[in-house]
């Protein structure tokens, strides 16, 4: 019972998650977009963004980790940021961010 | 176990096992016979199945190294040609790594973590003993290469192209590969199952910092295998898919790069290494006090430090590829990085030193493992520091130097650690102390041995001496009496000191286990929560969860401060801290039940990887073992339900089983 | 009875929190360790197509972008599973995780259909250093789907057989979190390998 009350405290209404579901559908085109239009020199880093924010909405919202424990974010952040970190690094030896 | 009440029921009632999936009903708990270990979720017996099998690969991987170290002895050996010397130095290296030290590790981590944080087993039992199994079964997949066809022979790093298919047409890299992958998802289930344990199940009051420091560099190396191992799970991957379904990832004719293999297993290979030795910290961090008679000084920054470590080791790894042709900015970052990871290190020996200042030492067998530890640690730790100069490591890498460095550091510093640990925790675990008087033969002579046949490759290195060369000429040995051949001959010698060295600890077991006296219940007059048990300790572990008010629980249960003297005082023996324990008995105790799944679920892995070298229908009927066992698995309670009637005194009654 | 089990069955450590989820996050964290190598060893050798066909060659990103769709909806539907299971709506807990599934099987499905389309235009598994890391990462993230689909089919038939045997509610949420993972995996590597021209 202390359970589904705690769930219901955090968790979000069905409609709100349609609502986010549709907003991560709205990006997903614009990120498909890009295929079809030029966007410069903004195509990285808009794709980037889009790509980093539609990843973050589905983590906080859809695995309810923004309203959930902060031990569960700080694991799963630090794997994330680690991979990044250390694959980054490894690429960098081979000189791949170098254009 | 279901409950731990004394039902009224009279015990002629027979006890009838739930069904799991119909065909296979549940095992009915049972103290003795072979069942109870096969089928055991308990974390003391798993923790002490991973430690025999530990020790017997430790003999094996000793005697792969005996058998190098003959053929090296004198100009022109003839004890092992070239190919079989190859298998051998990639074998001596994978036993000791991944058969020996990682899964002694586990064994001192599953029996000791619940204990000294105040639980009564792990947060998954059942995934534990899967991931015991699992290891087993690996072990042995990866050692029946000797037999079909040759073993791995390639390194323990198993370099790209070296590794593919052209240089290693034997199956052996094959078993090599899948063998790791199945002791790796033992490696990678026992760290999440370690880290709930320690996050959510510790006793109430016992805060992080007031956690016993062995369970806390346990918990840092946990943290290390987690992210550890998809990394090398991703490279040997990639290494199979290479060598059976023609991919091209490591050969440079098709425009590969090998670097990537050195990469992919080097950031896993460095925080290995670390994996490697913080609980060896661990363990002396428990015994120096204990034998000190003080406290662990400066307890955070042990812990800080270890954390660092843990830290900073993972933007070290390229240091195992200076020569590699990175190029100077890559070296240098790298450099700088591991010059830096030296420092947490010597902030541990400064803190065990500062402990051992001003104490009451008493030199158990011990405490001389652990006093070594920090002394060979230490010799090793300076070679490092050395190599992390990347001008001078340039010169020293794949010399014998290298190989002293890391002998130092795991010979003297994991191995020591270990042996340590068995000396101080044996009389918890068993209800026996190991006769000091052997043990000091064994410590001696493990001493003696290890310095003299490491000790000289250093001189080996500096010299000019490569590693895995199989075979050395009076005519590459050099000049004068203290050549080459003089060091070479030094060293071997002293691997037959160190192996008797060995063959002593081995035979302090049997007599102890024949002759040794019953041990008192605080032999030692230790300081932390393990030691609040029976010797050894009762299946439930605690009669009642302690409440902790402190770091070193236990010590500060049997001394307390004298208010105008301020001397600190024994007001009550171990026995009646006990007692108190058992007067608080808790009415329900939930154990988790034995399983067949873990053991059943393990078996498909090494059939899968047979059926992978040699044929794709045994690999399916391994894959649907493991489905099937998932499934029953799922369905089952991790503890049997209420309607098994078990029979109350579980000490002695034969069950009797229906279906 | 079975209702004061599950509740019983519901492992939560002296700091409240669920031990399987504790452990499931634990596991992502590590996952993310495994995809992070398989994707930097595509971004390496993305460049390197030998004689076989470039990316931007064989890529259909109509098709992709449809499967991605169609696997982020699944998160959607999932969370409303997820959500039903902590109402103790058991029907419509059943029927959007067979929904999930569904949605996953067509993503599958769709993977399947391109690898196909793709090997027939060229690109075999060991064809170029492109090729064999393109099917190692995406083949990864597919069986990765694959399991999930048969954990779900699994719960759903354990939910309607009342055979779950800690707390529903939080085995269903833990399942979510694995599947919302594989989607957030595919996330990346919609955009980096397929979106981003070599």
């Amino acid at each position: 019972m202390n359970e589904q009350h705690a769930h219901e405290e955090h968790g979000m209404s069905n409609a709100g998650y349609v609502r986010i579901a549709l907003i991560l559908a709205a990006i997903t085109a614009l990120e498909v977009s890009t295929y079809y239009v030029d966007f410069g020199p903004l195509f990285m880093p808009a794709l980037m963004v889009m790509m980093v924010v539609k990843f973050v909405t589905v983590v906080s919202y859809f695995m309810h980790l923004k309203f959930d424990r902060r031990l569960f974010s700080v694991m799963f952040y630090a794997g994330l940021f680690l991979a990044i970190f250390v694959y980054a690094a490894a690429l960098s030896t081979f000189k791949f961010f170098i254009a | 176990m279901a409950i731990i009440e004394r039902p009224s029921a009279p015990a002629t009632v027979p006890a009838i096992p739930s069904a799991s999936l119909g065909a296979l009903k549940r095992p009915v708990s049972t103290q003795h016979g072979w069942r109870s270990w096969l089928f055991t979720v308990d974390h003391k017996r798993l923790g002490l199945m991973y430690g025999a099998t530990a020790l017997f690969f430790f003999v094996v991987g000793g005697l792969e190294a005996v058998l190098i170290r003959l053929q090296l002895a004198l100009p022109d050996g003839r004890v092992l040609n070239a190919d079989l010397y190859n298998q051998m130095f990639t074998m001596h290296a994978t036993t000791m790594v991944f058969l020996f030290v990682m899964p002694m590790v586990s064994a001192f981590a599953n029996y000791f973590i619940p204990l000294q944080v105040g639980a009564r087993d792990v947060a998954f039992p059942r995934i534990n003993a899967f991931g015991f199994w699992a290891f087993l079964f690996g072990g042995i997949f990866l050692n029946l290469a000797w037999f079909l066809g040759g073993a791995a022979d390639g390194g323990w790093f198993m370099y790209a192209p070296n590794s593919g298919p052209v240089f290693s047409p034997s199956h052996g890299v094959d078993f090599w590969a899948l063998g790791l992958q199945i002791t790796g998802i033992a490696s990678l289930t026992g760290a999440v199952n370690l880290i709930v344990t320690v996050l959510n199940m510790r006793a109430p009051g016992m805060s992080l910092m007031k956690m016993p420091i062995f369970t806390w560099m346990a918990t840092v190396v946990q943290f290390l295998l987690l992210f550890a191992m998809p990394v090398i799970t991703v490279a040997l991957f990639l290494l199979m898919f290479q060598r059976n379904f023609g991919a091209t990832f490591f050969d440079v004719g098709a425009g590969a790069d090998p670097l990537l293999w050195q990469h992919l297993f080097w950031i896993f290979g460095h925080p290995e290494v670390y994996i490697l030795i913080l609980p060896s910290f661990g363990i002396i961090s428990e015994v120096l006090p204990v034998f000190a008679r003080k406290p662990l000084f400066g307890y955070p920054f042990v812990v800080f430090s270890g954390a660092a470590i843990g830290f900073v080791g993972w933007g070290v790894w390229a240091h195992h590829m200076f020569a590699s042709g990175l190029g100077p900015v890559s070296v240098a970052v790298f450099s700088v990085a591991t010059m830096a990871i030296a420092v947490p290190t010597g902030v541990k020996v400064v803190n065990w030193t500062m402990t051992l200042w001003g104490g009451k030492l008493w030199f158990t067998v011990a405490m001389k493992f652990a006093i070594a530890l920090i002394v060979l640690f230490t010799i090793g730790g300076l070679s490092g520091v050395t190599h992390a100069v990347a001008p001078s490591d340039t010169q020293q890498t794949d010399t014998y130097y290298i190989v002293a460095h890391f002998h130092y550091v795991l010979f003297g510093g994991a191995i020591f650690g270990i042996f340590s640990g068995m000396y101080y925790w044996w009389p918890k675990m068993f209800g026996k102390m190991l006769s000091e008087r052997i043990g000091n033969w064994n410590f001696w002579l493990m001493a003696i041995g290890m310095n003299l046949t490491f000790g000289p490759m250093h001189i080996l290195g500096l010299q000019g001496q490569p590693r895995r060369m199989y075979i050395w000429t009076e005519a590459r040995a050099g000049e004068g009496f203290f050549n080459l051949a003089f060091w070479n001959l030094v060293a071997s010698i002293g691997s037959i000191i160190l192996a008797v060295g060995v063959l002593f600890f081995f035979v302090n077991v049997l007599v102890t286990a024949r002759k040794g006296k019953q041990a008192p219940l605080d032999p030692w007059d230790a300081r932390s929560l393990e030691w609040m048990t029976s010797n050894p300790p009762k299946e439930h572990n605690f009669d009642s969860i302690p409440t902790v008010g402190h770091l070193d629980e236990f010590f500060h249960r049997k001394y307390a401060e004298d208010h105008q003297s301020g001397e600190i005082r024994k007001v009550k023996e171990a026995e009646e801290v006990l007692a108190e324990l058992e007067r608080n008995k808790d009415a329900h105790i939930h154990m988790p039940s034995p399983s067949y799944w873990p053991i059943v679920l393990a078996l498909g892995l090494p059939v899968i990887a047979f059926g992978l070298i040699y044929s794709i229908p045994v690999a399916l009927v391994g894959g649907v073992i493991v489905v099937l066992g998932c499934f029953g698995w799922a369905i089952e309670p991790s503890t049997a339900r209420d309607d098994e009637v078990d029979p109350p005194s579980a000490a002695s009654a034969e069950v009797v089983r229906h279906g | 009875m079975a209702e004061a089990a599950q509740e019983h069955g519901a492992q939560h450590g002296s700091t409240g929190i669920s031990n399987i989820k504790l452990g499931m996050w634990l596991f992502l964290g590590s996952e993310c360790l495994l995809f992070g190598g398989l994707i930097s060893t595509y971004m390496l050798y993305r460049g390197r197509v030998g004689e076989g066909p470039t990316p931007m060659q064989i890529f259909d990103i109509p098709f992709t972008s449809v499967s991605s769709f169609v696997l982020l909806m699944s998160s959607l539907t999932m969370v409303l599973a997820v959500s039903a299971a902590a109402k103790r709506d058991d029907r419509s807990a059943v029927l959007w995780l067979t929904v999930t599934a569904l949605l996953g099987a067509t993503f599958v499905g769709g993977q399947v259909y391109e690898f196909t389309a793709f090997y027939n235009e060229g690109l075999g598994f060991s064809t170029s250093l492109f090729s064999s890391s393109f099917y190692v990462l995406t083949g990864f993230h597919g069986v990765h789907v694959t399991v999930g689909i048969i954990m779900l089919l699994a719960l759903v038939a354990m939910i309607r057989r009342n055979r779950i045997p800690g707390s529903k509610s939080e085995t269903v949420e833990m399942i979510g979190l694995y599947w919302h993972f594989v989607d957030i995996v595919w996330i990346v590597i919609f955009t980096l390998i397929y979106l981003i021209p070599v």
